[in-house]
């Protein structure tokens, strides 16, 4: 049937199942996309593809197992060997008016087509186009498209023939959607759930079983009904990010993550540094020359209670870490390295993730100096990663 | 049963014939889109033109999926029991059937919105699978099961703001409502507005759709906003040339409340449009 389409989605690393397989033969043989080669396209990637992100994919691989294929019946034909008898009828008995079927009988009736057509399919070895005997565009043959002939079967051909010049997945329209979407937050969700603190705060609208039964038999029998407020996760967690410089290249996953843990969180707090984090620091990239917040009062502000996360690729001069003076865009009065005990001491239960992968943290000095600062608790910012960090966070 | 779009709905050939396979081999069929495309108005319109009974269930970020099947009251049984009420002895007096429920239990077929399902927690369509896959569950209380009579046309909508597990979405079709093109765009203007003068339609496309390929904006508006837009501009009989008005001063389309729905993309379309004006002036 379609199998060699089927892998050659799979090889494209569309992520197609054998239970979508199965419902689009089901489909097929339901007869939902018996109008033309367009609906079958439509169909299939209703049925075969979950996700906008693979629909280009998807519309690259159609293109090459059904090229040059015109109608629906020259696709089943390429799939199948032969074109299932019932389904040209429909199709005949669509587009065919009462007169042209009255001429059809002239020709010896329904099952004479059928049979030279089989017969057709079976010499034809090439896609073709024109003349007057094979199967394909434009022809007098009885069969195909757009024919002269009275008798011609129109496989699957409507409307103008226009619209049809670029193919609807030839346009490939969802080639930009790719960066559009937040791409792969749930697995990161999943891991940082291994930090969730379930605590019970807010209104109460939960029944206290226990406590209802304790007060109850009390109360002599006398129904005393207890509620408490439901279990939320109370983790609260203050979030450093590193902008600009070299952590452009890793703009993306730092925002996939900061899109999860915000929707993860309740209490989530986020500020921003560059490179590494000096007195002041700033909430929103926009306005960080006008809108700062001072280290300090961030460190007064939220207790200890509260779980640090650092994101960065800590590479840097050694000197913004160690020397007064040394960061790269103002006079800093105090190393980085003093702010950073200073915020490890205040938060203790605190780590590192590094978008550099982890083999390459030896080249860098700084990401030694900060590691050692962090008391080794630095974590490659991967899922594998995340989760080592978050069970860290945790302990 | 085929769904072919409508008098007040415009359906493109990928979304018939998804909606059409969903409906033949009565399977769920997830819709996703930018806010504002017409996803949960689509399921109205399958209802509506099928001649179909609709069940919306609106899912916010507290549903739980199992009030989606049934809830147990045991509190007022509890209570009921103080007092000895009658009805306290049979257990069915204290369930109430989700919207699941009822559209299993419904005598014709009916079509059952979900709304919105990445609202929820993110275990929440995990919850859901063999209910939406076999269309039955069991009441654990009275011990009965419920199956669908005749199942259900299923209708999902998500804004993408969770991604939804693998084993659901290969349970679901799937189709993504894509921004219209200005073509199909007219036609569903048409669809709303049947006697709107074409000057007006052509200059408010236009400004429509240089307000959304703005780079940077914030809220990119949609088909609702646009819809929303030519009401007002209809309400306050605005001429087609107030739109396609070129005067410097006046830097952004009237009535722009309507269209851009932050202050910073306000602030944003004005200078672009200035420095826009500046080139060309």
């Amino acid at each position: 049937m379609f199998t060699t389409f089927f892998y050659e989605l799979r090889r494209a690393r569309v992520p197609v199942s054998l239970k979508e397989y199965l419902a689009l033969l089901e489909a097929m043989k339901a007869g939902v996309a018996d109008g033309s080669i367009e609906d079958f396209y439509h169909l299939s990637r209703a049925i075969l593809v979950k996700d906008e992100r693979n629909f280009d994919r998807f519309d690259v691989v159609f293109g090459q197992v059904f090229k040059g294929l015109e109608t629906l019946g020259e696709a089943l034909a390429e799939v199948f060997g032969t074109v299932p008898d019932e389904w040209l009828r429909k199709l005949a008995e669509k587009v065919l008016s009462e007169e042209e079927k009255a001429q059809i009988e002239a020709l010896g009736g329904w099952d004479a087509i059928m049979r030279t057509l089989a017969q057709r399919l079976a010499e034809q070895k090439d896609r073709h186009q024109g003349g007057s005997k094979w199967i394909g565009t434009a022809g007098t043959s009885p069969f195909g498209a757009h024919g002269y002939n009275p008798e011609g079967v129109r496989i699957g051909q409507e409307g103008n023939r226009n619209r049809r010049a670029v193919k609807v997945w030839d346009r490939r329209d969802f080639r930009n959607l790719d960066d559009t979407v937040e791409l792969g937050t749930r697995n990161i969700k999943v891991a940082l759930r291994r930090l969730r603190r379930f605590a019970r705060s807010g209104a109460a609208d939960e029944l206290d079983l226990p406590d209802t039964i304790r007060s109850t038999a009390q109360n002599a029998g006398w129904l005393d009904i207890k509620m408490r407020p439901e279990r939320r996760n109370a983790a609260k967690v203050l979030l450093f990010l590193d902008v600009g410089g070299s952590m452009d290249d890793h703009v993306r996953i730092a925002e996939e993550l900061f899109s999860a843990a915000r929707s993860e969180f309740r209490h989530l707090e986020h500020f921003y540094f560059h490179n590494c984090v000096y007195e002041t620091v700033w909430r929103d990239n926009r306005r960080r020359q006008t809108e700062r917040t001072g280290t300090w009062e961030v460190l007064r502000t939220f207790g200890s209670d509260w779980r640090l996360v650092f994101v960065g690729d800590a590479s840097m001069s050694p000197y913004e870490i160690v020397q007064p003076g040394g960061s790269v865009e103002h006079w800093n009065p105090e190393a980085g390295s003093v702010w950073l005990d200073r915020m490890v001491a205040t938060w203790p239960r605190a780590v590192w993730l590094n978008p550099v992968a982890e083999p390459y943290w030896g080249y860098t000095q700084s990401v030694g100096m900060i590691r050692r600062i962090m008391e080794d608790r630095m974590y490659p910012l991967t899922l594998a990663g995340l989760d080592a960090a978050m069970r860290a966070l945790v302990r | 049963m085929r769904f072919e779009g409508s008098r007040t709905y415009v359906a493109t050939d990928d979304l018939r014939v998804a909606v059409n396979a969903a409906i033949t081999l009565e399977r769920p069929l997830l819709v996703k889109g930018e806010p504002g495309t017409g996803k949960t108005v689509l399921a109205q319109e399958i209802a509506a033109a099928l001649g179909l009974r609709l069940i919306t269930w609106h899912v916010k970020s507290t549903t739980k999926a199992q009030q989606g099947l049934y809830e147990y009251d045991a509190v007022s049984r509890l209570r009921d029991g103080q007092l000895g009420e009658a009805r306290v002895h049979d257990v069915r007096n204290y369930i109430r059937p989700g919207k699941l429920w009822e559209a299993f239990a419904a005598e014709d077929r009916v079509v059952l919105l979900i709304d919105e399902i990445d609202k929820a927690d993110i275990e929440f369509p995990n919850d859901l699978l063999l209910e939406l896959d076999r269309m039955e569950f069991h009441v654990y209380e009275t011990g009965e099961a419920v199956r669908a009579a005749r199942r259900p046309v299923v209708v999902i909508t998500s804004n993408n703001e969770k991604e939804l597990p693998d084993a659901f979405l290969r349970r679901c079709f799937f189709h993504y409502i894509r921004f219209p093109e200005p073509e199909t765009m007219e036609r569903i203007v048409a669809v709303h507005f049947p006697d709107l003068k074409k000057d007006l339609l052509r200059a408010a496309l236009t400004a429509f759709y240089e307000v959304r390929e703005a780079p940077g904006l914030k809220k990119k508006p949609s088909t609702s906003e646009l819809i929303d837009w030519l009401k007002l501009l209809l309400v306050e009989d605005i001429p087609a040339d107030a739109i396609r008005e070129r005067d410097p001063k006046r830097l952004i389309p009237p009535l722009h409340g309507a269209l851009l729905k932050n202050e910073q993309d306000v602030h944003l379309f004005e200078r672009l449009a200035f420095l826009q004006r500046r080139e060309r002036g």
